[in-house]
């Protein structure tokens, strides 16, 4: 599945993570986060496991993490995801 | 979807999870009330309830998502902050609104700016609604939450308050910050004199029990009804403080 717009979801907070989605092709993924060396592809996994369960394909993944837990990572991408897709007034019950 | 995936992931032990959705009047609250019930809290609280009609169609939207979901039909229950003049006027309507009811809360930043005032260190401002929400909640046998204190620096405000609202009744108080849940129960754990004169109370009714006896009797004092309520419900909450175990045994710290 191809996203329609540009989309972003989280803050710059501590212990939060800020996910921008925009169209591209194939699923590109730009990390910054200063433990990258430690949790990059634990993060990445995230990333591309939520992005699977929406059969999301094709899009460029900006990751800004600032220490956040998994279940934030998933949660903003599923937010980011859902905006980019335009589905946030009827959600994808069955992906939570 | 942030507090649905925190939901999913923590351990919350065998407290009751109770979640504030956003007002019956945006855009977010009918998808909030089914991320929530999705989730399986125990609670849902719904801010700026003004009448018993807001209430019922809360529950009419929890009860279209515990259909959905395949949750039992009335297992959620809900929860009225109450944050206005009007709110603390038809307190009582929506305390008995629904069966789901659990309790009633006081949102004090709303209410004053509500009253054009705002909060005080006496709480002066808050005496009407507290007592009207407190009488409420007793009226229609559901719980009273006072509202939160919001300075993190007066901690010597904060215990005045909730030794304050201990006394009215209330059964406890919103919190903004994990720091002061150990502080309102410190306030509202019964004293070791209370435990032992409750103790003694269930002492004096088993033995009149089992004398066959109607009348129960404490060093030579009749014990009537609204004693025995008070002791049952101070040992429950000691049981809950961890400071007597089952048996009604002291926990040595």
């Amino acid at each position: 599945m191809e996203i329609k717009q540009t989309a972003i979801a989280g803050t710059l907070e501590s212990s939060d993570v800020q996910i921008t989605l925009s169209q591209g092709t194939g699923i590109q993924i730009d990390l910054d986060s200063s433990v990258a060396s430690l949790y990059g592809d634990d993060i990445k996994k995230v990333v591309t496991d939520t992005l699977a369960s929406y059969d999301v394909t094709d899009v460029n993944v900006k990751v800004v993490d600032k220490g956040a837990l998994d279940c934030v990572i998933k949660a903003r991408m599923m937010a980011a995801i859902q905006r980019a897709l335009g589905t946030v007034d009827e959600p994808n019950w069955e992906v939570l | 979807m942030l507090v649905y995936q925190a939901l999913q992931t923590q351990d919350y032990g065998d407290a009751e999870l109770v979640v504030r959705v956003n007002g019956i009047d945006t855009e977010f609250f009918r998808n909030d009330v089914f991320a929530m019930v999705k989730a399986g809290i125990e609670v849902v609280r719904l801010p700026k309830v003004e009448s018993a009609q807001m209430m019922k169609d809360l529950v009419a939207v929890v009860e279209e998502a515990e259909k959905k979901f395949g949750k039992e039909v009335g297992s959620t229950k809900v929860m009225a902050a109450i944050e206005s003049a009007r709110g603390v006027m038809k307190a009582l309507e929506i305390a008995e609104s629904t069966d789901r009811m659990m309790g009633l809360a006081l949102s004090a930043e709303d209410y004053t700016t509500d009253m054009k005032t705002h909060r005080y260190p006496d709480g002066a401002e808050l005496d009407f609604a507290r007592k009207m929400i407190l009488h409420a909640a007793r009226a229609a046998g559901v719980s009273a939450f006072d509202t939160v204190f919001t300075n993190m620096n007066d901690v010597e405000g904060f215990q005045r308050e909730t030794e304050y609202i201990h006394q009215l009744g209330f059964d406890g108080k919103s919190l903004v910050n994990p720091r002061q849940i150990d502080w309102v129960n410190k306030v509202y754990e019964p004293t070791k004199k209370e435990i032992e004169n409750a103790l003694d109370v269930e002492a004096a009714i088993a033995e009149a029990n089992a004398k066959g006896s109607g009348v129960i009797s404490m060093n030579g004092q009749m014990v009537d009804r609204p004693v025995v309520l008070r002791a049952q419900r101070v040992i429950r909450l000691a049981k809950a403080s961890h400071l007597i175990d089952e048996e009604g045994e002291y926990i040595e710290e």
